[in-house]
């Protein structure tokens, strides 16, 4: 019964965590993208610049994400709470 | 217990190899490794015997992929103390990237194994922790060696009261950098696997392109990062 409980609650909890990490790096990649046009739009010879230097910063929100999945994964195939 | 989900992949299994008691090998992460530093080895030995000074073949490539390590090095630690750090940020980029593109490249799943099944190494956790413990030994002795004691002037740096703060940063680097290269080779292939069991034909190329794409940026972070821990000691 406990152990069902637990298991039911460790998959919830997986869920809560990928989404709501995904909710903010979401917004900011959004955001990030959306100067890296308008800085591209303005000044088209420095598109290459622009677009590594994006791609870097999209990659590290990107991690942000990472951490709620390794969270979710770990609740998932290594509970540390399950029996 | 909930692999029926994944079809194929399952995380955390391993072909384990008992040398003693609490002592055990994840054979598979040990085979794919030993074979991406033979094969990069390979590649670099190849590319550099027999130098030419008008290059072709496999010296272009070569050559093209020292002069990107060449900029991550520059653009991180300045072009006065790169030349010594170059080679670390080489191995640590090469090998990551090998790693990497050996999980999405290669075939795995053909061959059968009695556990676990052979992908990236980098899949393994205990992998991407040696080459974080490995990227922050790499910036205590480029401290230490350039710096010598005045290192640790380092910890106080733009006021006292920051000396914790500046403790545990050094153990939350390491830490960041283990878990953003597992989780996201990780991310890449339970993705292309649940993609697969649901649909599997055509419709998985292109996540697997845009898993390649990711896993090379993946392999150029880590070594920016390394890159950056280091010239931010020695600046």
């Amino acid at each position: 019964m406990v152990d069902s409980i637990v298991s039911a609650a460790s998959v919830i909890a997986a869920a809560i965590a990928v989404g709501f990490a995904g909710l903010g790096p979401g917004i900011g990649q959004g955001n990030a993208a959306g100067q890296a046009v308008e800085g591209i739009a303005r000044q088209p010879e420095a598109e290459g610049k622009i677009r590594g230097t994006l791609l870097l910063s999209l990659a590290f929100m990107e991690s942000l994400t990472i951490y709620g999945l390794v969270v979710a994964l770990s609740l998932l195939f290594a509970n540390p709470f399950a029996g | 217990m909930y692999t029926f989900l994944l079809s194929k992949i399952e995380v955390g299994s391993h072909l384990y190899l008992n040398i003693t008691e609490g002592l055990h090998l994840h054979l598979e992460t040990v085979i794919v490794s030993t074979l991406v530093v033979f094969a990069v080895s390979l590649f670099l030995i190849l590319g550099t015997s027999n130098l030419q000074r008008v290059p072709g073949g496999l010296q272009n490539i070569v050559e093209v992929v020292f002069e990107f390590v060449k900029s991550i090095a520059v653009t991180q630690m300045g072009p006065s103390y790169y030349g010594q750090f170059l080679p670390f940020i080489a191995t640590i980029f090469l090998f990551v990237l090998g790693s990497n593109w050996a999980g999405a490249l290669i075939p795995w799943k053909l061959i059968e194994l009695p556990e676990g099944e052979l992908s990236a190494p980098t899949n393994d956790i205990n992998t991407t922790a040696m080459l974080a413990i490995l990227a922050s030994l790499g910036y205590f002795f480029a401290g230490f060696k350039i710096k010598g004691i005045g290192y640790f002037k380092r910890y106080i740096k733009p006021a006292a009261f920051l000396l914790p703060i500046n403790i545990v940063e050094d153990f939350t680097k390491p830490l960041s950098l283990n878990f953003r290269l597992f989780g996201n080779v990780v991310a890449d292939e339970l993705t292309v696997a649940v993609i697969c069991s649901l649909v599997p034909f055509i419709v998985p190329v292109p996540i697997m392109m845009l898993g390649l794409f990711a896993s090379s940026i993946q392999a150029l972070i880590f070594a920016t990062l390394a890159a950056n821990a280091i010239g931010e000691v020695i600046e």
